[in-house]
């Protein structure tokens, strides 16, 4: 069976985000606007062939650890998309 | 006579001023050596130079350590020859697992291309076993995403350890905010594993060595890449 997994990769919390920054910045530029804080990352929608939505989860989940993020800068989340 | 091999990726666009750095510096042999090639035999040392490995897709250098040439990389590394980075080949250092911490997009969100200086804190390298400790280089750099980062017990072990090899620096040799071109933690510009074999910049030696050029402290880096070569 093949399954929709999403993984969210984004910097750990300990890591300061330049970018989403400049992206808060830009939203407090417009009077109307304000966001506390903005944290940017990536979002990946992987298909992953799996026996079981918790097998595509940790199908998902090696992929996420061996290549999507980097440790030393992020962290990730893994959801298995039903529909 | 030593070898020295220059990785190829589809992206890097440097390795014709390494290649002929070396050649021009050192008077030994250099060869540009594909991605895909499986094998380093016969070399002594390799050189990873900068550019944008497989279009720095995911993150810089995030893609390239896939690559086949990666693996006879890591175990020339793993023997004790000299594997060294420059710029984008730090990065893929990094995400190799042959050098510590990670780069971030720089504080300024914007990409630095000036000269800078660098002090010389460690000769503990193939980068810079010929240079005095505190002697200060001046080079150019070329990057959107220099921002050296690692976590504290991290970057306290490497201190401990002598394995900052170049810091960002004034031309009084004090390593200051202001002469910080990126955001790097404590200023670094360069380090080294804790063999000692494996070395890394972000700064660009291959364009600063000749007078044309606008400086030639680049060469000292070369000539300390051979003279490791031969130790």
């Amino acid at each position: 069976m093949k399954f929709r997994v999403r993984v969210l990769v984004r910097l750990r919390p300990s890591v300061y985000d330049p970018q989403g920054e400049a992206i808060r910045k830009a939203i407090a530029a417009d009077p109307r606007l304000s966001a506390e804080s903005v944290r940017q990352g990536k979002m990946f929608d992987l298909e992953v062939k799996a026996g079981s939505p918790s097998e595509a989860k940790a199908r998902a989940e090696e992929i996420a650890s061996r290549v999507l993020a980097n440790p030393v800068l992020e962290d990730f989340s893994v959801q298995v998309l039903l529909d | 006579m030593a070898r020295f091999a220059v990785l190829v990726f589809p992206g890097t666009n440097c390795e014709g001023d390494v290649l002929h750095a070396i050649e021009a510096v050192t008077g030994q042999p250099a060869e540009l050596v594909w991605h895909k090639e499986g094998s380093l035999d016969g070399f002594d040392a390799a050189v990873v130079p900068g550019g944008f490995a497989h279009g720095d897709y995911l993150r810089a250098g995030g893609l390239a350590r896939f690559s086949p040439v990666m693996e006879p990389l890591i175990q020339m590394a793993e023997s004790g020859r000299a594997v060294v980075g420059i710029c984008n080949g730090f990065q893929i250092l990094q995400e190799a697992g042959l050098l510590p911490g990670a780069m971030l997009r720089n504080e300024s969100l914007s990409y630095v291309c000036r000269d800078v200086r660098l002090r010389v804190e460690a000769n503990s390298s193939p980068l810079t076993c010929g240079l005095a400790p505190g002697a200060t280089l001046r080079m150019p750099v070329g990057h959107a995403e220099g921002n050296f980062r690692a976590d504290d017990d991290v970057l306290e072990a490497l201190e401990a350890d002598e394995q900052v090899i170049f810091r960002y620096c004034d031309d009084g040799g004090e390593a200051s905010d202001a002469a910080n071109p990126n955001g790097s933690r404590n200023n670094i510009a360069g380090v080294r594993n804790a063999r000692g074999n494996v070395a890394a910049l972000m700064p660009h030696p291959d364009r600063a060595y000749e007078e044309a050029l606008g400086g030639v402290d680049g060469c000292r880096l070369f000539e300390s890449l051979h003279r490791f070569t031969e130790s």
